[in-house]
Formats: structure tokens, sequence, C-alpha cells
């Protein structure tokens, strides 16, 4: 099979604050075949988009050295060669590429069907009509239905998954020999991935294309990837094809990310990670004993719910306000050291049922007891002791965390509201105790946040929760934004908190491969309303709605080859 | 802040502080020659300021010391009449008296008032024809005048820009935070405010302020000061309120909220210090433009009394000198001004670069 792009040797460097270098890609060398799919995988700061950038020349001029000694070769003509003029005629004609975040790619003044049939008049002698019946027929073919009519929408009327439908219309618009996608379902919920993979699978075979797919999941690349090429830090660890890649992996970094990312049929009691597989002995296989779950008939109830709704208002026309229910009448129970895993798509009300049960917003209706209290009818000052015992660790651990504030009086803050520890060195010292226990080292006491990564951070939020002792610890996709490896580490050290502490936690995770793996019992939300609750095994095995058998059916399968259970057919 | 970073724990194990904001901004800062340049004229006129207050510089601007718009001594050659008429005048004693004893009555008591007159001693300062940089109409020195101008223009410039920060930080803080009702009545007061024209708005301030008789006493310098903070207040509050806004649905202001922390805390002590730049920003702003906006209230006449000097009260006066061809009041005022202004804005520049959080 012949190549139709060469990467020979590819060497980045960017410019950063203060004069100092940054390799980000470091002599990187791969091929990719033509009429087939290599998928780049790595985590951030792995340099995958930063190659596939370079390739196409999208990256910032100001700041990015490509080394002349570094080569693309795309149809016998080196791109890094080339002329901006020659460029812009490859770009969108020979080599298109779809972004991950569709609302941004796409020009919000302008209609969907405008910005695709540009790409035809800027590359091809088509007459404006000409161009617009093209652009019809291609929304047609990614799947927007009522393309007549569509065509003239703006971006925003659109949903995410269409959005990214219109990307992929713009992308394949002129029949490219190459389609560089980055990361291109990342932003989308898990129904809507599967229904692009699939189309891009499609087109692939369709139009006789190849296609770069770059991205962080390795169950999204067992699913369309012909090739796999795994790169830390800047370089090729392993290369391969997806068969050899997934089946007998030779590098340890790959070993590990196969195994740290929480998988739908094995639950052992610690995941791998990373440095696992770099020690000498590997891995703990006391570790890899599955763990039990569910709960039992025996557990304490710490927290019921009955009933809760939320409604938003939402001002419509002049006077006239409308409801928007968000949450309808969700009744479950939390028992004593157990998860319960809340998954639902986005706009679910999973983050809105978190948030009302802290009372970060008010609740419309319903009761949430905890020890015979109600909650929602305490009073702001009653309210003020139970804060302690409920609290809760966000999405992004970037914004979670006052940047001006060191990571001592972010721990010290929650204590001393609540005067716990009796002066400022008794708490210095719990501190330094929580920072130990969640595997920071002492000295970040006086850092800024901004010094950690973002599992670190989330480290950091973690403990500023544990400073109060809660009872009830709501993760709202506290493991979202993180890389497959941290995420593992992370789930681990919550892990290893409950069995010594005995919390309780709300997991809420659009990720149901991590909620399968860290939850007791899980509840199904869609629109706000309650689709489902029931122990986590049976829920996976034997989901009794409509609903949640499709959002099952949806998670990708990974490599078909290992151990792949019969579809849950939708 | 809380009192964590002073009570620093004596167990401490490796104490390695690290780098706040400011250290990394002053980096950032140093590492800019134009900011740096920008940042030692400023600091230079400072200096001038305080040295004028203390009476150190310009201590006697009001002292007559040359003649009537004295050359600067750059141009001492240059035509000027009021020179020569002092040394007309001068001459003009030697003339001999011509003697009108016997017909003048008062004659008799001439030698009596002459012996009295020699009692009373009478020092007149030697008149210079020529000043550094020349003289105004009552011979006083036009460099120090401009000293003692900068001190009264950087001092109303510092402390309105200083109270309009204030107002302009807390009333924006309070509408952005808040929102609802409270927000809607300060943006409604605040487009109230807005729709009048500036300078209209400062001359209806000045009406009132320096027609009412209780506030006589604060005349000049601190009725300058109330009238610009009163007014120059709305661009800060402008942005500060957007910036609350935003940052009050960040997800570290949620997480204050969620540890228990009240509305003042989580205004004042969590989002204050992440908008901090952008008061700095706007405060360095509004020096300069309320330094020029002191010059135009001078200049109309609600500005400082005449008693004292400032750059404003100098190109009102140099109005009618340039007439006459004296420009040298107005260029003293207006190339002091021009420096201390520009040096301010692009310090103002340097210093939004240095704290912009983004670059970080």
């Amino acid at each position: 099979m012949s190549n139709l792009l060469e990467v020979r040797n590819l060497n980045v460097k960017f410019r950063i604050d203060g004069g100092k270098i940054f390799e980000a890609v470091k002599g990187v060398s791969f091929d990719v075949p033509t009429n087939s799919t290599v998928a780049l995988v790595g985590e951030s700061g792995s340099g995958k988009s930063v190659s596939a950038m370079s390739i196409v020349r999208l990256l910032p001029r100001e700041t990015a050295i490509v080394s002349p000694d570094s080569e693309v070769n795309f149809g016998g003509l080196n791109l890094l060669a080339a002329s901006e003029q020659k460029m812009r005629d490859i770009r969108g004609k020979e080599i298109s590429v779809i972004f991950q975040e569709p609302m941004s790619s796409l020009n919000p003044v302008f209609t969907v069907g405008d910005q695709i049939a540009e790409v035809l008049r800027l590359h091809t002698n088509m007459t404006r009509a000409q161009a617009w019946t093209r652009a019809e027929e291609l929304m047609a073919e990614v799947g927007i239905p009522h393309p007549k009519s569509r065509m003239k929408s703006f971006p925003h009327e659109l949903s995410g998954g269409q959005q990214q439908r219109v990307m992929i219309a713009q992308a394949i618009a002129c029949e490219p020999k190459l389609l560089i996608a980055d990361e291109p379902t990342t932003a989308l919920d898990v129904t809507i991935q599967k229904q692009i993979l699939d189309l891009i699978a499609k087109l692939q075979a369709k139009h006789h294309m190849s296609v770069l797919f770059i991205t962080h999941d390795l169950a999204v690349v067992g699913e369309i990837a012909d090739h796999v090429v795994v790169m830390q830090s800047g370089e090729i660890k392993e290369k391969g094809t997806a068969k050899a890649i997934f089946e007998a992996p030779q590098h340890p970094y790959t070993k590990a990310l196969l195994s740290c990312r929480p998988s739908v049929e094995k639950r052992p009691r610690r995941l791998p990670v990373i440095d696992d597989f770099l020690r000498p002995e590997g891995v703990n296989q006391a570790n890899l004993i599955e763990r039990k779950r569910g709960y039992t008939a025996d557990d304490k109830i710490v927290l019921e719910v009955k009933n809760l709704s939320k409604h938003f208002s939402m001002r419509e026309g002049f006077f006239k306000k409308r409801d928007v229910p968000a949450v309808k009448d969700a009744t479950f129970k939390l028992a004593r050291g157990k998860t319960l895993g809340l998954v639902g798509e986005s706009g679910s009300g999973k983050t809105t049922v978190g948030l009302t049960l802290m009372r970060l917003h008010e609740a419309t209706g319903g009761e949430v007891f905890f020890e015979g209290v109600d909650l929602l009818k305490l009073s702001e000052n009653d309210f003020t002791k139970y804060k302690r015992r409920i609290q809760i660790i966000f999405q992004n651990p970037y914004a979670s965390l006052n940047p001006r504030f060191t990571v001592g009086q972010i721990l010290m803050e929650p204590m001393e509201i609540h005067s716990i520890g009796k002066d400022t060195q008794e708490r210095v010292n719990m501190s330094m105790a929580l920072l130990k226990r969640v595997g920071m080292p002492e000295v970040s006491f006086y850092k800024y946040p901004h010094e950690f990564s973002g599992g670190q951070r989330q480290r950091i939020a973690i403990a500023r929760c544990l400073t109060m002792k809660p009872d009830v610890l709501i993760c709202d996709e506290s493991v979202s934004a993180l890389d497959v490896s941290v995420q593992a580490q992370v789930l681990n050290l919550l892990q290893d908190l409950q069995d010594e502490y005995q919390m309780s936690y709300i997991f809420i995770s659009h990720d149901l491969a991590v909620v399968k793996y860290i939850s007791d019992q899980v509840m199904v939300m869609s629109e706000g309303a309650v689709i489902e609750v029931a122990n986590s095994d049976d829920i996976y095995l034997n989901p009794q709605q409509e609903y949640t058998r499709k959002l099952l059916g949806s998670i990708p399968k990974g490599w078909q080859g290992v151990a792949a259970p019969a579809p849950i057919s939708a | 802040m809380s009192a964590v970073l002073t009570n620093t724990p004596t167990a401490a194990p490796l104490h390695q502080a690290s780098p706040g904001l400011w250290t990394l901004a002053w980096r950032r800062l140093k590492r800019d020659k134009i900011g740096m340049v920008s940042l030692i004229v400023v600091v230079f006129f400072l200096l001038l300021m305080l040295g004028s207050y203390a009476g150190i510089v310009a201590g006697n601007w009001s002292k007559e010391v040359g003649v009537s718009y004295a050359n600067p001594s750059f141009m001492a050659g240059a035509e000027n009449l009021d020179a020569v008429k002092a040394k007309v005048d001068a001459n003009a004693e030697k003339i001999p008296y011509v003697d009108l004893s016997d017909i003048d009555p008062l004659a008799p008591r001439y030698k009596e008032w002459e012996e009295r007159t020699a009692k009373i001693k009478i020092t007149e300062t030697p008149r210079s024809d020529t000043l550094i940089f020349g003289g105004d109409k009552w011979g006083r020195d036009v460099l120090q005048k401009a000293i003692k101008g900068a001190q009264t223009s950087i001092l109303v410039g510092l402390v309105a820009a200083l109270f309009a920060t204030v107002i302009g930080t807390t009333l924006g803080a309070i509408s952005g935070y808040m929102g609802g009702k409270i927000g809607d009545f300060l943006e409604w007061f605040y487009n109230i405010f807005t729709s009048i024209p500036y300078i209209l708005l400062i001359l209806a301030f000045a009406a009132v302020f320096s027609s009412s008789p209780s506030l006589a006493p604060y005349r000049g310098v601190p009725m300058v000061v109330a009238i610009l903070a009163f007014t120059g207040w709305t661009g800060i509050y402008r942005l500060i309120r957007s910036e609350y806004i935003k940052h009050a649905s960040r997800e570290y202001v949620k997480a204050a909220q969620a540890i228990g922390a009240t509305h003042s805390r989580r205004m004042f002590v969590h989002i204050l210090p992440n908008v901090s730049h952008v008061c700095l920003v706007q405060l360095s702003q509004h020096v300069v433009q309320f330094i020029k906006a002191e010059v135009i209230l001078s200049f109309l006449g609600l500005g400082v009394p005449v008693d004292s000097v400032s750059w404003g009260t100098m190109l009102a006066e140099a109005q009618s000198e340039l007439v006459i061809g004296k420009w040298w009041q107005l260029a003293a005022a207006g190339i002091s001004m021009a420096i201390l202004v520009t040096a301010f804005s692009m310090l103002t520049d340097s210093l939004r670069d240095a704290l912009d959080p983004k670059i970080k």
C-alpha cells in the first residue's frame, strides 16, 4: 500500500514566556497510508495536535518553530517548504481539518449553507447556484434532516452534533484525500459521538479518503482506526496496526493507557496507573481483584431525596415568563460509604441535582432529608452548620481554585469559616497532613494553583473538601477534564478516601464507564427526569428502559478483538 | 487577605514562597523598556511633587523675582519693553529736582517728611531681566510655577482617580455580583449619569458645589477633586461590573459558596484580588484623564483658586500672553503636562500587559 502522507523527523519548538524554548514535538515520523484511518493517541501535552497542525501549517507563526530538516511529504510535495499560495490551495481541497469545538469553528454570522458553499467556491469553479446545490447534497450526505431548509440556519440554531456534521460537510466538500480530525467527538455526548464516528467511518470508505484521527480516547480509536500512533511528551512511544497495539502492546506506556481507563466489563479494586507499568515488578495483582458493588439491605441511609424538582424561569417576550423544568421529581437514597452515580447527556439535569442538594440553586419543590432534617426547609443560618457536611468537587480544577490564593489559604479558609481547629498553627498542621494524604508534597502549601497540573489541582480541591470532613461528597464531573492516567489516580484516591472515612459520594458524570467503575448504584437521567435507578451491575447488564439501552449501546466498544460483549441493540 | 501569609508557621519545612501575581508582573514590567522609562519619568514627577509639597523646590514660586514678562535666559537679547521701562525708571531718579519751594505751600514740611521717610527702610529686591524659563506678568519664575503647578495637578489627578476608582469599584462590584433589582437600579443610575454630556455634568457639579455656603471652606483643590471623582467613576463602574458578572459565575466563587463563605467575603476576598489588575489600570488611566480635566476646569475658571497655581491656571493666563508674544508660560505648562501624561499612559499600557493574567 502506498503512503498518502509521510511525516519524517518532525521537530516543533515553541517560544514561551521569558525567552525559553519548549520542545513540543521531538523527531516524530509516521505514515498515513492511502485509504485508511490512522489514530494519533496521547494525553494532553503529548504533541499530537501540534504534529497534526504542523502538517497543514496552522501553527501560530510568531511562536512556533518547525526545524528545517523536518519533512512532511504529501503526494511528492514537502508541505513544510511549500509556498503560502500553494498551501492555501491544498488546505480545504486536498487536506481538510475538523476541530473539537464545532460551535467556535463555525462563523456565527453566516448561515451554514453559505459556509459550506464558500469552501466550494474557493476551490472549484462552481457558480454560486451550483455550489449551493452541491452544499445541499453534502448536508444530506452527512445526515442533517431537511437539508433544504437547514441550509439557511445559523450555527446556533443547530445542536452540537448537527454543527459537527456541518463541519464535516464543509471538510469533505472538495473531496479531500486526507481528513484531519482533531478530537472531533470530545465535546459531544456519547450518543452523538457514536453517530459522528459512524459517519466519519462511512465517508472514509465511500470517498476513499485517509483520516488522521487525533484523540485521547483509546476506546474511540479501537472503533475506527487501522493504524495507531501512541505519543507521549512529544515522542512516539509505539506505532503499529490497531490489532498489534490493542492485542500485543509492547511499550509500558501503551499498556498503561490501555488498562488505566476503567472498562465496563471489569472492576479492579484499584485502577492500574502508569507508574505501575514502569516499575520492574509490574502491576500489583492484589489490586486487580474485582470489587463488589451495590447497595445492600443493611446499608445506613445518609441522604434521602424525595421528589426534588427545580425549575428555571426564562423570560419570553416582554412580560411573559416560562418555566423550564431542569429536574423533575427526582427521588433517590444515598447509603453511608457508598457511591451513587448520576449519568445522563448534557442538559439532563444531573448537575442541577447536585447544586440543588447543596442549595447552590434554590429548589422549586421536594424534600432532602439528612439526619432526619429537611435541608431545603432550613433558614440560611441554620443551614450553615450543615454546609460542611455536604461538599462538592467541581469539574474544572483550573476554574474551581481561586488563582490569587495560595494553596494554604485555600485549605485554611473553610476551617476558619467553620471554626475547625483551635488556632492558625493547628489549622496549618491539619492542612499539611491533608496535603500529604492526597499525595501532594507539603511545599505545595505556599504555592499558587497555577503552578500545578490538572490532576494535582483536583487533589487540592479534594483536600479542601476534606478539611470539613463531610459526610456526603458530590463529585460533579470531577474527573472528566483529566487525562486518562491522571483520571485513574484521582479515582483511586477517591476510592481510598471513601474506604478510609466512610464518606458517601454522589458521582455525576457523562462517562458511563467511569460511573460503572466507581458506583454502587446508578441513576440515569434524561431531560430532567429520572429514567432508572438500580445497582450498577444490574443496570449495565440488564437495563430496563429504552433510553438506558440506547445510552449504553453508544459507549465506544474499543477494540472488538479483545473482549466484545454482544452489543446491546437500541 | 487573611492572616495566613503573615503567620508563617515556624515548623514549616522548606519554606519557599512562590512568586505571586505582583512579583510576576514586576518581573514582566522590568523586561519592558518603554514601561521602565515611563516609570522613571512618573516617579521623577512624583518626587518633584513631594519636594514642592515639602517646600524643598519651588518654595518661592509666588515671589516676583523678575521684571514683568522677563525673557527666558536662552533668549536674553530679545526685545522686552518692561525691562526697558524698568531701566528708564531707574535712570529717572538721577534727574535733579526743580526747586519750587518758594511757591509750594507744603515746602516747610518737606524736611520733616524726608526725615520720617528715612526712618522707613525700603529694600527692593533687584528684579532680574531674564529668568531660566522666563517670567509671567508679575515677574514670577515660570519654571517654579510649572513645578508648583505640577504639585496641584498631580495631586488632583491622583486623589480624584483614587476616589473615582473606589466609587466605581464598589458600585460595580455590588451591581455585578448582586444583579437583580439592585443591579438594575445601579444600571439606571449609571445610565442617567452618562446621558448628560460630560462637560455639562462637571459644570453642574461645580455650580452646585461653589454656590453652597456650607461647602465654602472646601473650595479650591478639595472641590475639584470631589467634582472629578463624582463625575468620573462611570467608566470604572462599567468595567468592574462586567468583570464581576463574569467572575460571580466562576467555579471558584461557587466553591467558596459551597464552603460557606458570606456574600461580602466572596465579593471582596475572593473576586476582588482577581479583578485588581483592572482597578489598577483604570486608576492610572484616570489619573491621566483627571490631570487633563483639572486643566480644563481651571482654564474655565472653575478649578483651583487664583492664589494657587496649577497647569490649568497657567494655561488660562497664557491665553492673553500669547497675543503679545510671551509664549513661555504656555510652553512650560504644556510641555510638562505632555511629558507626564505620555509617560503615565505608556506606563498604564505596560502595566496592563504585565498584569494580564492571560499571558501566564
